[in-house]
């Protein structure tokens, strides 16, 4: 499925949409980090959680569940929150 | 289970009748001398990324590399002195999380650790811990090549064994519940977060380690981060608290002298401190200090071969602790007797208006013959003294908040 990518994990996939698997948003995160090794860590602590800053849509809902179903068709963006100086 | 306490101490103490265990198979090390060839490199950790500067074989000029990781938060940057080449930052960025990244030619490229510091998954129900960011590297010990060692916030200590490509933590302190305890919670640490800084690895012996949380105490481990005991006889805390809790002792830097490796020199919360092993009472040196300037401030700088000079740089901690440099008049001070007087050294900076001051990682000597000293300022701006505080002059301004300043031989 798509991955809308935010520019500050583009060091890591080099463009800003990329194409990536999983039945869950957990495993499309798994397939993310095979392809692009450190990616993961970025966006979701070693407890499991969410970034405090980083946000995930699905077809322009937010998800705040890592257990989130996806189908093929769906697109992921993957969002960065907003943030002061 | 940690060995804790003042009667563990006396324990550990009276098996060999001097000190721990581990320095009775010590032997003294000697002064190094400067070296001299080769050039200073000066590594500069700012809130929006990190510079090295290279000076010329006078330390007179100096030469920007830089940004690297322009916008990450790196709160510390430290050449490896064993090969002289390899780099590591520690490094996230508002948005993302925390990780550690490598280079091996001295800035030239640079690759992310496979592994950063990361606390272990907390089992089902219970709250585990996430690093929020690295916030201290320090290389292991010279018989342990790719041996380094980090401090996190929230309070975590870590090892490397391949040189910074994976860190796993060191569950003897991280994970002691009495440790635990006295780690306390968000608030029992600096507005960023706790800090666990200041690890030292004893030039003699690598499983005789050195650390100080901020709060929570300086601690020792005598068998490479097993067991740790906590040293903060003699450090004093916040008026009204209780000293003998160990989560309000605040140390800010901690170093040891590499000329003696059993002195360590302290800048707390409350003061400054020398420490003379075996004893393990700290004395507070900074009384010696003049009153309206006081002994509070972040950074601790001792000499690479005399240890009986030491650096500091006040800031104002009075009413609600400004932080600043007091009066707006920089200025560090010298102790070139252990802590007996102090010496105002402030020629070449500003005399006047300067609001800024320098954070605990953020001041560092070289190793060469005279010191050259360095610091960066919260205002962005790196200084250098090539006379060991003597006379100081402005190498770069604009620069973002400056988190850390090392100074290092390339090679």
């Amino acid at each position: 499925m798509k991955v809308l990518i935010p520019t500050p994990l583009r060091s890591y996939t080099r463009a800003g949409e990329v194409e990536a698997t999983g039945a869950t948003l957990a495993e499309l995160l798994g397939d993310l980090e095979r392809r692009y090794p450190g990616l993961r860590f970025r966006v979701i602590d070693e407890q499991e959680r969410m970034r405090p800053h980083i946000r995930f849509f699905v077809n322009g809902e937010q998800v705040f569940d890592l257990t989130r179903p996806l189908r093929p068709e769906d697109s992921v963006q993957v969002v960065q929150a907003l943030s002061g100086g | 289970m940690s060995r804790t306490g003042p009667r563990a101490e006396r324990r550990s103490r009276s098996r060999t009748g001097r000190g721990s265990p581990a320095r009775a198979q010590k032997t003294p090390t000697p002064a190094r001398r400067p070296r001299p060839a080769g050039r200073v490199l000066v590594l500069v950790a700012t809130r929006k990324g990190a510079w090295l500067y290279r000076g010329d074989a006078a330390r007179r000029t100096w030469r920007a590399d830089g940004p690297h990781f322009l916008g990450h938060v790196v709160n510390h940057l430290v050449l490896d002195p064993r090969d002289g080449r390899t780099l590591l930052a520690a490094a996230k960025t508002g948005h993302l999380g925390p990780t550690v990244f490598r280079s091996t030619d001295l800035g030239r490229t640079w690759k992310e650790a496979a592994r950063p510091p990361a606390f272990p998954k907390a089992p089902e129900g219970e709250k585990g811990r996430a690093v929020d960011h690295t916030f201290w590297l320090t290389p292991g010990h010279a018989a342990e090549p790719g041996a380094w060692y980090a401090g996190t916030s929230p309070h975590g200590l870590f090892r490397s064994a391949d040189g910074g490509v994976t860190w796993d933590p060191v569950s003897g302190l991280n994970d002691d519940p009495q440790y635990r305890s006295w780690m306390g919670g968000a608030q029992d640490g600096t507005p960023d977060g706790p800090k666990l800084h200041s690890i030292i690895v004893d030039p003699r012996d690598p499983a005789h380690l050195y650390l100080g949380m901020s709060s929570g105490g300086v601690h020792e481990s005598l068998d490479g981060g097993r067991t740790w005991a906590p040293l903060v006889r003699g450090m004093e805390v916040v008026e009204a608290l209780d000293p003998s809790n160990i989560t309000f002792h605040d140390p800010h830097c901690v170093r040891l002298c590499p000329s003696d490796p059993d002195r360590l020199y302290q800048q707390n919360h409350c003061g400054i401190y020398r420490l003379d092993r075996p004893s393990s009472e700290w004395v507070r040196i900074g009384k010696s200090m003049p009153g309206r300037i006081g002994d509070i401030g972040f950074p601790m700088v001792v000499h690479p071969r005399d240890a009986d000079t030491a650096w500091v740089f006040p800031m104002d901690g009075t009413s609600v602790w400004p932080r600043t440099s007091p009066g707006g008049k920089p200025a560090s001070y010298v102790t070139r007797d252990g802590g007996r007087s102090w010496r105002r050294l402030d020629s070449g900076l500003p005399e006047r208006q300067a609001w800024w001051t320098v954070k605990r990682q953020a001041m560092a000597a070289d190793a060469r013959d005279p010191v050259g000293l360095y610091l960066g300022t919260t205002g962005g701006e790196l200084w250098a003294s090539r006379d060991e505080g003597g006379r100081w002059g402005c190498v770069a301004r604009h620069l973002p908040e400056i988190y850390a300043v090392e100074a290092a031989e390339a090679r």
